[in-house]
């Protein structure tokens, strides 16, 4: 053991140097201000050197969220490089670095620590609700402008330092229960929902909340976990039993099309529901579009819609990574072009420091309105909540049809 | 060997908390300088957090001898013991006080839960207990997810399906919620908080190997049927060690709840896969070898954050650098090259190093 | 009756998927047995097969027939290069838990290959099962094509494993590197030849079980082999770790308790009931239901 402890110590010597000299290798790259006091300033210093606008970005790469942090890793690259090509905000280019968070809390504030060891701005990010909760905090402790393309949990926004492009959970489960009942598409109604995930469990939690105001009746409500989600037999079979017309799923497509095609094994055929959630089912890989027919989702974004921007994105977005962007992508795109309108209207300069930057960019945000992918003229409050519709679409012959 | 062997241990356990002492030094003289990295600053609470971890099951693995797969488990009880208590007192007592309490509280309620799933669990042995202890991680994490609690003029309600049975008043507050766990828990945790624990822990743990009952543990560890017949009493030193590492766990639950304000019970942070990865700190580190632990959590914490600058291939590499570690550490083949280079190149220092320890 | 009906009915869901994981903890059980080692990485063995198939079967489109054959082969070399680089180095080290802790990186390694070379997104899998479901009394109750077929391979599986190591040389060899490595070698056996052989079988059922596990729930990400891995080794403790029989058993009663739990107490705490179910039987029968009892010796 000793050997080991002194091979180990060699090591960790090293790593621990290696780790330091990593922080203040922006400072000595950039400017030879190397023993600056506060390494964020001497970041910010970096930053003006070089004249360009650094945006952060964190989310899951890797780890079984990976698929929505690597589509909003993508989709905001996509946007960088189109503002970059165009001129960039207010004449200054965007520098942008996204960082693995795994879908945990605790590397998501280490991802954001090394984020602003690199210089970052401003943040796009987090990509999923629990790590955004937990750098909220720290984003508001440095005053930092925080825009989340996809935490959907309240406390996401709870700062006023934060802002968020998709819609928030309760939000979306009112949404959805009200278009139930305004629309009168079912009156028995089931739930199969992710009681271990914070976007699905809030979403249901309003739904049903919101379902006693309406004239339909929730028959069963049951649930799955992340460790257990291969076998929807039992759910879908409670759903039957109960005689549910429709069965709402505020659940990701990755789950959902599980239970779509074991739902048509068991010769169960309801209407689907679901919400932004859902949207990606249609892409999944060698899935067998028909067993989606007839599924409602509410969704602010839909890849295969006619108009001119979305049709570009997903044209680009394809060619460049070879995949069909989902909602996350589409968030994150929106996210980009709104730091891009904030920042115009906000005149901000890449000298500026980050809490300046921050105050700007908080006052510019409600004053802004975007034309992006998931919705036509957004705007958002001073709280960061957005303001948009969301649109009921209707899978009919592999496509999306509006209702 | 064994006429020095107290002074031996002695210094040897004076080298530990030297370093730990040494480290405090180090980084507080970074921090004020202004020399440290943001990622560095805020890794420094989660290093004392895995530090504590990997000690604590080091006691487990190494001096008990058990292997136990749900460590994260008693940090998970510890954690959202500690949270729901600092939530509601929030306000009520000073900071300092509140976050003392917040942490007797976490550590009692692992130490708790480690006696109880003791007396039933330690019963097994070998992979059978491993399995065990995993399971109970499980369900420890699968019940806090399940678990709602919230708070009104009528007092505490509790539920164990929704929020919306909790039935709330208007004034009520969901405390628990479910998966979407605690949030907004005071940020409380600092590296002097968190470096006090680490050698508060240290001291727990180097003391009790090295009194009675830790010798008793330890030949319980070495040989059962001997250790019974000369009438060492099993469950009580087993329930000792195994409550004792709980509890270590729970505080450091404690110190994890207090630094994020989100705590939530996801399979990443408190289910098997952390569990087996403070096994990995135990066992790169060496099994019974507490520097080696604090040593193997500091350097596998580092190492993913530090392998940032490879984006895509950043889990890929860690991976491989694991098992060359697990390769170089522990193959028999790889101990003998290493003892041989040594003998070549230091062969004054090896004997010199042979009479002090 | 129609309780009675939906109880029916949730056994058999129990059945299909316990046959799942019977197969996958078949291939668990054997490696254990043998060289008495935790295999963390035997569920992303899994994943790989999977993957195998899909890629042939579904890219290329080529018959299923011959995906599973390359997955296999795929599979059993994966298996065999695992077992030569990262466990058998270690395999005299002074620690069992040493190997423990390589095969969680190898875990690791193979779920990070697969994310760089396939992406995050899930694939859906095409079922390698072709004919139709059985329907019984009145089309109320439904057994799936995938269920049958899971069940037969698994007992056919079982049967040939069992006489496999009962009765061939090879397999005898393998008894006795089980009983004692020691002893095995002095005898003339060929010790790291027998547990190359066991990895490269139990890889070779990690194929098959992938393909059947994919067939019954048609999706496949890097992960899909984590959470099944875990729930086999589950399910190969509670039949009696090390026995083939008890692997099927283990397997299937796992998949009825999941299944009958979620049902019948709350969806929400599945895990935590079968876990439960596994703490009990431990702590009645300590070696699970057919293991065998080694009296210790002083």
């Amino acid at each position: 053991m000793k050997k080991f402890n002194k091979i180990m110590s060699v090591v960790m010597a090293s790593a621990v140097t290696a780790a330091l000299f990593a922080g203040c290798g922006n400072a000595e790259t950039g400017t030879p201000a190397a023993d600056s006091s506060s390494e964020t300033e001497a970041a910010n210093e970096t930053a003006s050197a070089s004249g360009v606008l650094k945006i952060g970005g964190i989310g899951p790469t890797t780890g079984s969220a990976a698929v929505y942090g690597i589509a909003v890793q993508n989709a905001a690259q996509l946007a960088v490089d189109e503002i970059n090509a165009a001129g960039g905000i207010n004449g200054v280019p965007i520098e942008f670095k996204f960082e693995d968070d795994e879908c945990d809390a605790e590397k998501s504030v280490n991802a954001y620590n090394t984020l602003k060891d690199w210089g970052m701005q401003m943040l796009m990010g987090t990509v999923t609700s629990g790590c955004s909760i937990a750098v909220a905090d720290k984003t508001a402790e440095d005053n930092m402008f925080q825009l989340t393309p996809s935490g959907s949990a309240v406390d996401c926004v709870k700062y006023d330092n934060a802002f968020r492009v998709c819609f928030s959970d309760p939000n979306q489960g009112a949404a959805s229960a009200l278009y139930i009942g305004e629309n009168a598409i079912a009156s028995k109604i089931a739930v199969i929902y992710d009681s271990s995930d914070i976007y699905s469990s809030g979403i249901y939690e309003k739904f049903v909340a919101e379902a006693g105001n309406q004239p339909f009746e929730i028959v069963s409500a049951e649930a799955f976990t992340a460790d257990n989600k291969t076998d929807f037999s039992v759910q879908l079979q409670k759903a039957k039993d109960a005689g549910a017309e429709l069965v709402f799923l505020p659940i990701y497509y990755t789950e959902a099309s599980l239970i779509l095609s074991q739902a048509s094994t068991m010769g169960y055929a309801p209407i689907f529901f679901g919400c932004d959630g859902l949207d990606g089912i249609l892409n999944v890989e060698n899935f067998d579009t028909s067993l989606a027919e007839g599924v409602m989702l509410l969704t602010p974004f839909a890849a295969d819609a006619e108009d001119e921007l979305t049709q570009n994105f997903v044209t680009a977005y394809k060619e460049k990574f070879g995949d069909t962007p989902n909602q996350f992508a589409a968030d994150a795109y929106d996210a980009i072009y709104a730091i891009k309108a904030a920042g115009e209207k906000a005149g901000i300069t890449p000298d500026m420091d980050m809490s300046a930057m921050c105050e700007a960019m908080k006052a510019a945000m409600p004053e802004i309105t975007l034309d992006g992918l998931t919705g036509i003229g957004m705007t958002w409050d001073a709280s960061g909540e957005p303001n948009k519709a969301p649109k009921a679409v209707k899978i009919t012959d592999g496509v999306y049809t509006a209702m | 060997m064994k006429k020095i062997k107290m002074t031996k241990t002695a210094k040897n356990n004076l080298i530990t908390y030297l370093m730990v002492f040494l480290a405090y030094v180090a980084v507080q003289i970074l921090l004020t300088t202004g020399n440290i990295s943001s990622l560095m600053k805020g890794l420094l609470v989660p290093l004392c957090i895995y530090v504590m971890l990997a000690v604590s099951l080091n006691l487990t693995v190494g001096i008990l001898g058990e292997l136990s797969l749900g460590h994260a488990g008693f940090m998970c009880v510890g954690a959202f013991a500690s949270a729901f208590f600092s939530k509601c007192m929030d306000g009520m007592m000073p900071d300092g006080l509140r976050f003392l309490f917040a942490l007797l509280i976490g550590a009692a309620a692992a130490g708790v839960f480690g006696i109880l799933i003791g007396i039933p669990v330690l019963r097994l042995k070998g992979d059978y207990l491993a399995i065990v202890t995993l399971a109970f991680g499980e369900i420890i994490k699968n019940l806090v997810n399940v678990l709602y609690i919230g708070k009104d003029k009528n007092g505490f309600h509790f539920s164990m399906k929704d929020s919306i049975s909790l039935h709330l008043e208007e004034d009520g507050q969901v405390i628990v919620n479910g998966a979407q766990g605690i949030t907004g828990t005071p940020h409380d945790a600092t590296f002097t908080i968190g470096i006090i624990l680490v050698f508060i822990s240290l001291l727990v743990i180097l003391n009790l190997i090295n009194s009675r009952d830790g010798r008793a543990i330890m030949s319980i560890r070495d040989n059962r049927i001997a250790a019974e017949s000369i009438g060492i009493n099993i469950t009580k030193y087993k329930l000792m060690a195994f409550s004792i590492s709980a509890a270590i766990a729970g505080a450091a639950g404690t110190l994890y709840a207090h630094n994020l304000s989100t705590l939530t019970a996801l399979p990443k942070n408190f289910g098997y896969n952390m569990s087996i990865m403070i096994l990995v700190f135990v066992v790169l580190g060496g099994i019974g070898n507490i520097r080696g632990s604090i040593i193997a959590a500091i350097v596998l914490t580092l190492l993913p954050e530090l392998l940032r600058g490879l984006s895509d291939y950043r889990m890929l590499i860690y991976a491989v650098v694991l098992i060359a570690m697990m390769l170089f550490n522990w193959s028999p083949k790889a101990v003998e090259w290493k003892e041989t280079l040594k003998e070549k190149y230091f062969p004054k220092r090896l004997s010199e190093e042979k009479e002090v320890k | 009756m129609v309780i009675l009906m939906s109880f029916i009915s949730y056994l058999i869901n129990g059945i299909s998927l316990g046959s799942v994981y019977a197969i996958i903890a078949l291939g668990y059980t054997m490696v254990y047995g043998i060289a008495k080692m935790l295999n963390f990485a035997h569920g992303d063995v899994i994943m790989v097969g999977g993957f195998a198939v899909f890629t042939i079967v579904s890219t290329l489109g080529l018959p299923p027939v011959l995906g599973i054959f390359i997955a296999v082969v795929i599979c059993t070399a994966l298996g065999m290069a695992i077992e030569r680089i990262a466990y058998k180095p270690l395999r005299n080290a002074s620690s069992p838990l040493a190997v423990l802790i390589t095969a969680i990186g190898v875990s690791y390694l193979l779920q990070n290959v697969a994310l760089l070379i396939f992406g995050a997104n899930t694939k859906s899998f095409t079922s390698v099962v072709t004919f139709q479901p059985l329907k019984l009394a009145g089309g109320q109750l439904m057994i799936s094509g995938e269920t049958v077929i899971t069940i037969i391979a698994g007992i056919i599986i079982m049967i040939c494993l069992t006489l496999f190591v009962n009765k061939s040389k090879a397999g005898q060899a393998m008894l006795a590197v089980s009983e004692d490595k020691g002893a095995a070698q002095l005898m003339g056996i060929n010790v790291n030849g027998t547990i190359a052989l066991t990895f490269a079988i139990g890889s070779a059922l990690a194929a098959v079980a992938g393909v059947l596990l994919c067939s019954a729930y048609p999706s496949l990400t890097p992960y899909t082999g984590a959470m099944p891995g875990i729930k086999a080794f589950v399910a190969a403790v509670f039949g009696g770790i090390g026995s083939i029989p008890g692997a099927m058993i283990g397997g299937i009663l796992l998949g009825i308790i999941e299944i009958l739990g979620k049902a019948y107490i709350s969806s929400q705490m599945a895990d935590a009931i079968v876990f439960a179910v596994l703490i009990i039987v431990l702590l009645v029968k300590p070696t699970g239901i057919l293991g065998k009892n080694i009296q210790e010796k002083v």
